[in-house]
């Protein structure tokens, strides 16, 4: 019992890419660049953070969807190193994040980011008149901003 | 006072460090002068606790046991926990809170650092995960401490006052006993003391900038890494571990 390999990878493919975030439905695991590798035998996907609560979410949700794909065999690891970044998520995710309402992350992740913080981009008016209100916000991926030029409040991704 | 191997014992000390921190963070949830800051600590609260699953779940793996992050968070009695003892010390009020946080944060970003480059595959893939977390907590810390050192009299006058009681304890998370020697020396730990100097640095920048200083000198307290605990720990164990220990295995 092993998969058929023809097309095998792709079908894989587009079964995760109907897999959504369980936070954040609009993007998928593929968009997030959790899914790190696909083979005719195995998936191996990556946490964000590791006390997000979405990550057991995930791994079952996907597990589900193999499953009910006909990919029952197929094996789901999970990997740690390299550790996750928001610059593995996709351009396409990063439009979809927008057009959500959240401020997609910078690119060129880590501590250079942190300190030098440059506005976010209103996701509703495209204004650069943005401030930050709290640095942690509704999920371990999200900050909390507003918009000086709208006024409108909005989530930001963290750049991790 | 154990029989785990030195790996094991070392990741448990990690793991304990953060869950212990993550547990009294989690305290202020719904509780926090704030929304904005409520926020904060519950999301530093779960980076620990996500850690310490990770560091726990090696500490158990090494072991050899059978036991999982579950049974070591869960199973084990004051004594048998090897968080130091700066983590375990009560919220107080926010500045002390700050104070703890502010602390902690700074060296733990440094050992984390230092973990990245482990020879042990799974410590230094935690590490590296672990570290950009950190870097958060270290930002927010150095943050409100600047904002209450350099706020009103009256949050000045507690953060001085938060910086005060936990001070005693930052000796003890730069010594080496037996169990770092031995990691060190396999090239899977840290060498802590030597954080000590860097550490000393970047704690001096940020309390300049909030114009305060350093507290007195005086003689630090150590013992969480065999067991010798504070009273608080026995307290907040009981509400962690109350279910686990009334309905044992329970799962939903």
């Amino acid at each position: 019992m092993s998969v058929p390999v023809a097309g095998a990878i792709d079908r894989i493919r587009s079964v995760l890419a109907g897999v959504p975030d369980p936070e954040i439905p609009v993007v998928s695991v593929l968009d997030l660049g959790i899914v790190r590798e696909i083979s005719d035998d195995h998936v191996t996907i990556t946490p964000t953070y590791t006390g997000c609560p979405a990550t057991f979410a995930i791994e079952r949700m996907i597990r589900t969807a193999l499953d009910g794909a006909g990919f029952g065999e197929l094996r789901l690891e999970t990997i740690l190193a390299p550790a996750w970044s928001t610059d593995w998520i996709t351009d396409e995710g990063r439009e979809k994040l927008r057009a959500y309402g959240i401020a997609p992350p910078p690119m060129g992740s880590g501590a250079a980011a942190l300190k030098n913080q440059a506005p976010a981009e209103c996701p509703r008016c495209g204004s650069s008149n943005t401030q930050e209100i709290s640095r942690f916000g509704s999920t371990p991926c999200k900050a909390l901003w507003r918009c000086k030029s709208c006024a409108e409040p909005f989530d930001r991704f963290k750049c991790h | 006072m154990t029989q785990m191997p030195p790996l094991a014992v070392y990741a448990q000390r990690l793991g304990d460090d953060a869950l212990i921190l993550g547990q009294r963070l989690s305290e202020w949830c719904g509780h926090a002068p704030a929304l904005e800051v409520d926020l904060s600590l519950a999301n530093l609260a779960l980076d620990l606790i996500g850690q310490a699953t990770h560091f726990l779940g090696l500490a158990g793996a090494v072991e050899g046991k059978g036991r999982d992050a579950d049974a070591l968070a869960f199973g084990r009695d004051a004594m048998d926990f090897s968080n130091c003892l700066l983590v375990e010390q009560p919220n107080g009020d926010f500045a002390q809170t700050v104070a703890r946080q502010f602390l902690f944060a700074h060296y733990q970003e440094l050992l984390l650092t230092g973990l990245a480059t482990s020879k042990h595959e799974r410590m230094a893939a935690i590490a590296a995960k672990s570290v950009k977390e950190v870097a958060y907590h270290c930002k927010l810390a150095s943050d409100w401490l600047v904002r209450l050192g350099d706020g009103t009299e009256e949050s000045r006058a507690r953060m001085i006052a938060g910086l005060d009681w936990m001070w005693r304890f930052v000796d003890e998370l730069f010594l080496m006993d037996d169990i770092d020697r031995d990691c060190l020396r396999l090239g899977f730990g840290v060498d802590k003391a030597a954080l000590r100097r860097p550490w000393d640095q970047r704690v001096e920048a940020v309390l300049s900038e909030a114009m305060l200083q350093a507290p007195a000198v005086r003689r630090g307290v150590a013992g969480g890494r065999e067991g010798h605990h504070s009273e608080h720990l026995g307290h907040l164990l009981s509400e962690m571990q109350f279910l686990q220990r009334a309905y044992p295995g329970a799962s939903w």
